[in-house]
């Protein structure tokens, strides 16, 4: 292990530090998804493109800011915007026209609208933004780089992957918890989650409710996309990306877990940079073959709950 | 009523559906023969057209795979990779078909255990897995580059291109008629019944002592299998092989085709993928941005206003209520 180690160590740790701020954003996309199929039961196949609007609209705002003139700070500010202005537009607009028609359908039907709708979305990107690479990462360069000890060597490390994304991600997590279990919106939301007609009997409004969810929803997926933009140029494709990593994420974790989804997401954050740098052929491979091997032994997933049969 | 996506809409009498295939057979040939550069498009038309069919079976059982043309990639690399060895194209074909029917066995065999979402996305994973494998194992795949097929011989014969040209399309008609009425037979088969009960009430099927995994595994295998034919099928017509094969984008087109053409009859794929090919030539040079933006929209007012497809509308008109 020894000689293997203080060849191999270092990039063990970069990976693991990598990882670690691979899985704060995807767990921010997982959540949101999870959180929408919990109420509207549908698996949103377009909230990967959600999150890719996010992170483009972010990286926009951003470099329309620096270009008024505005100090490097303001990308902050543009990153939160930019999720909130996406989230709170997109998110009705698609409930509203589209998913509202469709729910109590068949579920390969929902599946296919959503489907539908990601395609559209998908070239909604590239028309806007167009197909070459973006990069603003002034939020990243701001705060500059920290040394991470490890063993007798130190690791340079961004300070924004290394403590803001897991913290954002940690403050979701947490909050998230303490407002579905704590406040009367968020009690709201659990109650139509777990038998929506008798929730609507006690006269909460379901139609109100989800279109809340949705909304919310789609904000932590374009919060999710906007705190990954300085991190990585912009191409078209990472919706598809995002997606399917997310979907990995949350049948790993059962559908409708919140902190399994957090601990998925770390499996599957960690598995994947280990593989950039052990056999980086491999990389785009690991999360499936996590899924995979998880759904073989658990099918509900690691901490689902298997639903009762239809009869 | 104008059906669903999954499910037939008015009975158009048998006497019907054959004149109309008939008239279709007819159609293509004409069109073939009048206007020789539709000659390839519809012979890739009438192959994505047998792979359809497979996703059609799927659709009889409520079930969507969002990762399909990994079978359509699996054999189409068959014929890239043993073409060098084995020219020989009438035997390439049952070994494109097999060797998927074989991986749709062993991946079959994992997602008919899921329903719904996680059978959709488990077969859209798989897919990008088998998708990177080719892109990335340069040494074996030439990775994006792709493949050239070249010096296939038919029967012993090499052909000149034009030649080819007309054998490849009617290997392509002729499998799909062979397919076609395949699948229309397996529909009315008590195994084909037995899909529409996934869908309905899967535990009713239990209760009569029939393994709703078995069904579905045979469907999934069978349209494995013509995935794999339709495969070997574009990689001799196209000579042409690329990981893009197995990207998502071409399982959501194959998905589109058997929404845009119907699930009510086996000429349904056939006539979505006649439609599909033909617009694509056209509007992908016109509009190759927003192309993937007018699929998603036109799949989007199927599904809510013309749920039968193309097939439903031309039932609508000539059928009977059932």
């Amino acid at each position: 292990m020894g000689a293997w180690f203080s060849e191999n160590g270092l990039l063990i740790g970069l990976a693991l530090l990598d990882g670690l701020a691979n899985a704060a954003l995807i767990f921010m996309v997982a959540v949101g998804l999870n959180l929408v199929f919990g109420v509207l039961r549908i698996v949103n196949v377009a909230h990967g493109s959600l999150f890719a609007i996010g992170a483009y609209a972010a990286a926009s705002l951003g470099l329309f800011l620096a270009s008024l003139g505005l100090p490097p700070a303001f990308g902050f500010a543009a990153l939160v915007v930019a999720a909130a202005l996406v989230g709170g537009l997109l998110g009705p607009l698609i409930e509203r026209l589209v998913l509202r028609r469709i729910y109590g359908q068949e579920e390969v039907l929902q599946l296919l609208v959503t489907f539908a709708l990601f395609m559209i979305l998908e070239d909604v990107q590239k028309l806007v933004w167009g197909v070459q690479p973006i990069l603003q990462d002034a939020p990243m360069k701001l705060l500059g780089t920290v040394e991470v000890p490890f063993g007798e060597d130190t690791i340079p490390f961004t300070a924004y992957q290394l403590f803001l994304l897991p913290g954002v991600a940690l403050a979701t997590l947490v909050g998230l918890a303490w407002f579905l279990r704590r406040t009367l919106t968020g009690r709201v939301i659990v109650a139509v989650t777990t038998d929506k007609e008798a929730a609507m009997a006690m006269g909460i409004d379901a139609a109100k409710v989800t279109l809340l969810t949705f909304t919310f929803g789609a904000a932590l997926a374009a919060l999710g996309g906007a705190l990954a933009s300085p991190t990585t140029s912009l191409v078209p494709g990472i919706g598809a990306q995002t997606i399917v990593l997310s979907f990995a994420v949350v049948a790993t974790a059962g559908l409708g877990q919140i902190e399994g989804a957090a601990i998925s997401a770390l499996m599957i954050g960690l598995g994947r940079s280990i593989a950039v740098y052990l056999a980086p052929e491999f990389e785009v491979v690991v999360p499936y073959l996590i899924m995979v091997a998880v759904l073989l032994v658990r099918p509900q997933g690691l901490f689902g709950v298997l639903e009762t049969r239809r009869v | 009523m104008s059906g669903t996506v999954t499910a037939p809409a008015r009975r158009v009498a048998p006497i019907g559906e054959a004149l109309l295939a008939l008239l279709g057979i007819a159609a293509v040939i004409l069109a073939a023969w009048a206007v020789p550069w539709l000659k390839f498009i519809l012979t890739v038309a009438l192959a994505k057209g047998i792979a359809v069919l497979g996703i059609l079976l799927l659709l009889r059982a409520g079930q969507v795979s969002f990762g399909h043309s990994m079978f359509l990639a699996i054999g189409a690399y068959t014929v890239a990779f043993l073409a060098p060895a084995l020219p020989e194209a009438l035997l390439l074909l049952p070994l494109g078909a097999a060797i998927a029917g074989l991986f749709g066995l062993v991946i079959g065999l994992f997602v008919v255990r899921y329903r719904d979402i996680f059978f959709g996305m488990l077969n859209l994973a798989l897919s990008m897995v088998l998708y990177s494998l080719l892109e990335k194992l340069y040494s074996l795949t030439k990775g994006t580059d792709g493949i050239r097929v070249s010096g296939l011989r038919f029967a012993g014969i090499t052909p000149d291109l034009a030649t080819q040209e007309w054998v490849m399309f009617g290997l392509a008609l002729g499998l799909a008629i062979l397919f076609g009425l395949l699948v229309r037979a397996y529909l009315g088969s008590p195994m084909g019944r037995a899909l529409a009960g996934i869908k309905t009430r899967e535990t009713r099927l239990e209760f009569m002592g029939v393994s709703a995994r078995r069904v579905l595994l045979a469907a999934y295998v069978l349209s494995a299998v013509m995935g794999g034919v339709a495969g070997t099928l574009v990689a001799m017509t196209s000579r042409h092989v690329t990981p893009q094969l197995a990207y998502w984008t071409s399982s959501g087109e194959l998905v589109f085709i058997a929404v845009l053409g119907g699930a009510g009859s086996a000429l349904g794929p056939f006539l979505g993928a006649a439609a599909f090919e033909l617009v694509r030539v056209y509007a992908a040079a016109a509009v190759a941005d927003a192309w993937q933006m007018i699929l998603g929209a036109v799949l989007l007012l199927v599904i809510l206003f013309a749920p039968g497809g193309l097939w439903g509308m031309l039932a609508g008109r000539l059928g009977r209520r059932p």
